[in-house]
């Protein structure tokens, strides 16, 4: 990474406030997004995927989420510290972020036309307060983005409502509202996950041709490996609120390091595996109300050792973009 | 959206003849000689008799209800024994006083229940939330009898701001009948003073009648709009840029308003019953008052006919409130 890395989120620590208590969410997450880079965000249900890219736009309400320490450094601002104003110049305009379930993040009572027309009114007036609303240009750019996304006849699809259309076509949606504002960086928060797989393929595509295409900077979180594989450079694992690898696609998924980035991969289906010789990674994920103490895998860990009870620290390779939490890298690692 | 309607405009004229056989059936079951009352406490046997067979009472009672549906096809509501009048011609005085204050009290619970929802809502746990919730509290469980009773003590007797009773000064002409209505009618005819002279003797009734509506319009709205906010397609708008009050004031409140709107029907069909009391405390001339003093000379057919415009009320109350529904709701439209 010789570019200042567009975003970067240093030792950021999140709790949620809850009833049953203090939960854990995030323990220190390190991520870094070079310009034009893509990043995918792997790992279980739970493990706080989601959670590590919300507050980039400051989407967790508090209470109950807090932030405990860490920094969330787009070109150098730290966007755990921006004031409303500025927050709203940078929603859709700089950072735009698409979401999971196509279903439910159309709002049922609305146009698409209206809500694309809105958002993009909005990021007009976020940018020049004095500047006069054009609904007609306004809509003319909606049917472009439209048009972009491949949304078969977007000028009349664009006087729809979301229950009129199919999940693909309100994720392409989706994608439209969300690039309207030619943003600089793109989070897709499991942007496939609720799609049929044929369609997932086509949204990923879309993804990728419109990344190529602006020149955006892209974090795609997904629990799905084959989607990191297919459309990312880089990746972190997460794990219980931790980023336990990151490096390049090829590093990480052709010689993983970390116990459970192995246990992940070798927990993928293939066709010409039998199915009694897919591995499960043993356990389940720990209570984040009690952590355990010193490394959080190492109850399911099939490398335990006895300082696993104390917590272990990142270690890196030389040329610093390859990152590992586990005791077994003590030493330090080189590229095999 | 028409064939919606044409079938509810079926549906609502067999469910108003059914009414009709039940109240028929009611009031004529019921023990009482309206023939007696009528020829009054001296009468003899034979002017007693006479009085039936003018009235039609002495016939069976299924052509009696014939009779009763063929003159209501041509306007007759039949004659009061009380009054001595025909029906139609009572309820042509009385309705308009009613609707009046009926359409102020609903207009005054939506106005400030939607907002105060809205508010509470948006401040959830704040000092406002909690004052809401207790002044919303109270207004369910308030008999509304006894705050028209408060009221008129208070702001009519001790502080002198409001007249205690009637639509308008003894002294005062009313206005010409256009409506009825006397505000309407007033300012039809340009009579200013006249106008807000009948708005100060509604103001007390109309609070009053309008309590139990305001607290379930606000306690609705309420939980609605809290729903509504946590929704994904909110977090979406959030992303995207669309300004705190846009998200609220059009993104929640659109979605939030349909379940509003059915308390709000159904609350503004059963203020026509309230009225009864409120048109007591308040010696409003109105249907309330009119069904009341019938019921209590057992004069049937006065009964009868307030018990249809009640029932008609709500069914065309809730008419309407389906028609909104439809124009708010794309995924209602189709479906009748």
């Amino acid at each position: 990474m010789t570019d200042a890395p567009v975003l970067e989120i240093r030792d950021y620590r999140l709790n949620f406030n809850t009833f049953d208590g203090v939960y854990h969410a995030l323990d220190g997450v390190n991520l870094a997004v070079g310009k034009g880079q893509s990043l995918g965000i792997v790992g279980e249900t739970g493990c706080g995927k989601s959670v590590t890219v919300r507050n980039v736009l400051g989407l967790l309400p508090s209470p109950p989420a807090e932030v405990v320490s860490g920094e969330i450094l787009y070109n150098g601002k730290d966007m755990l510290k921006v004031t409303p104003a500025e927050m709203q110049k940078i929603r859709g305009i700089e950072i735009a972020m698409i979401f999971q379930d196509p279903m439910t993040y159309l709002n049922p009572v609305f146009t698409i036309g209206t809500q694309m027309v809105d958002v993009i009114l909005a990021h007009q007036k976020a940018l020049d307060k004095s500047v006069r609303k054009n609904k007609k240009q306004a809509r003319a750019h909606a049917i472009e983005m439209l048009r972009k996304v491949h949304l078969p006849n977007p000028e009349s699809q664009i006087d729809r409502y979301p229950h009129e259309l199919s999940g693909g076509m309100r994720q392409r949606v989706l994608i439209a509202m969300a690039l309207s504002g030619s943003p600089k960086l793109l989070i897709a928060d499991e942007p496939t996950t609720a799609l049929d797989v044929t369609i997932q393929a086509q949204i990923l595509d879309l993804i990728a041709e419109l990344v190529e295409d602006m020149g955006l900077s892209v974090i795609i979180i997904t629990h799905d490996l084959g989607v990191v594989a297919k459309v990312c450079d880089n990746v972190a694992v997460m794990y219980a609120g931790q980023v336990v690898e990151y490096g390049t696609i090829e590093e990480v998924f052709g010689k993983p390091k970390h116990p459970y980035t192995e246990g992940l991969l070798k927990s993928i289906p293939h066709p010409g595996k039998p199915p009694e010789e897919l591995y499960g990674i043993p356990g389940f994920l720990p209570n984040l109300l009690t952590p355990p103490i010193g490394c959080r895998f190492q109850d399911r860990c099939p490398k335990a050792m006895e300082i696993c009870g104390t917590p272990p620290k990142n270690r890196n390779n030389a040329a610093h973009d390859r990152t590992v939490l586990c005791h077994l890298y003590e030493e330090g690692f080189e590229d095999a | 959206m028409l064939q919606m309607i044409g079938k509810r405009s079926i549906l609502m004229l067999g469910m108003l003849l059914g009414l009709l056989v039940i109240t028929f059936s009611i009031s004529h079951i019921a023990p009482g000689d309206p023939a007696a009352l009528a020829a009054g406490p001296d009468a003899t046997q034979e002017m007693i008799d006479q009085v039936r067979e003018e009235y039609g009472f002495d016939k069976p009672l299924v052509e009696q209800f014939v009779i009763y549906v063929g003159g209501i096809f041509e306007g007759d509501l039949g004659r009061s024994v009380y009054t001595t009048r025909p029906v139609a011609q009572d309820l042509m005085v009385y309705f308009p006083a009613t609707l009046e204050l009926v359409i102020y009290s609903i207009l005054f619970a939506i106005i400030l229940g939607v907002p105060m929802g809205v508010i509470s809502a948006v401040k959830q746990n704040g000092w406002v939330d909690n004052l809401v919730r207790f002044v919303s509290s109270s207004g369910v469980g308030l008999p509304m009898f006894w705050l028209g009773l408060m009221l008129q003590l208070y702001f009519g007797l001790q502080l002198g701001w409001f007249p205690l009773g009637g639509r308008l000064d003894l002294m005062t002409d009313p206005p010409t009948t256009i409506t009825g209505m006397y505000t309407i009618d007033a300012l039809l005819t340009l009579k200013f003073n006249v106008f807000f002279e009948a708005l100060h003797h509604m103001v007390l009734p109309a609070i009053a009648l309008s309590f139990p509506a305001l607290a379930s319009i606000v306690r609705v709205n309420r939980a609605e709009m809290i729903e509504t906010l946590s929704l994904d397609y909110m977090t979406n708008a959030r992303a995207q840029g669309i300004s705190k009050f846009r998200m609220i004031a059009a993104y929640a409140l659109k979605n939030a308003m349909l379940p509003t709107l059915a308390i709000i029907g159904l609350r503004f069909g059963w203020m026509l019953g309230g009225t009864v009391l409120i048109e007591s405390v308040f010696d409003w001339p109105g249907v309330g008052l009119y069904a009341l003093q019938a019921v209590t000379a057992s004069d049937f057919e006065p009964v009868m006919a307030v018990t249809l415009i009640l029932g008609a009320w709500f069914m065309l109350t809730n008419f309407l409130i389906d028609i909104i529904y439809g124009i708010l709701d794309p995924r209602v439209r189709g479906r009748a």
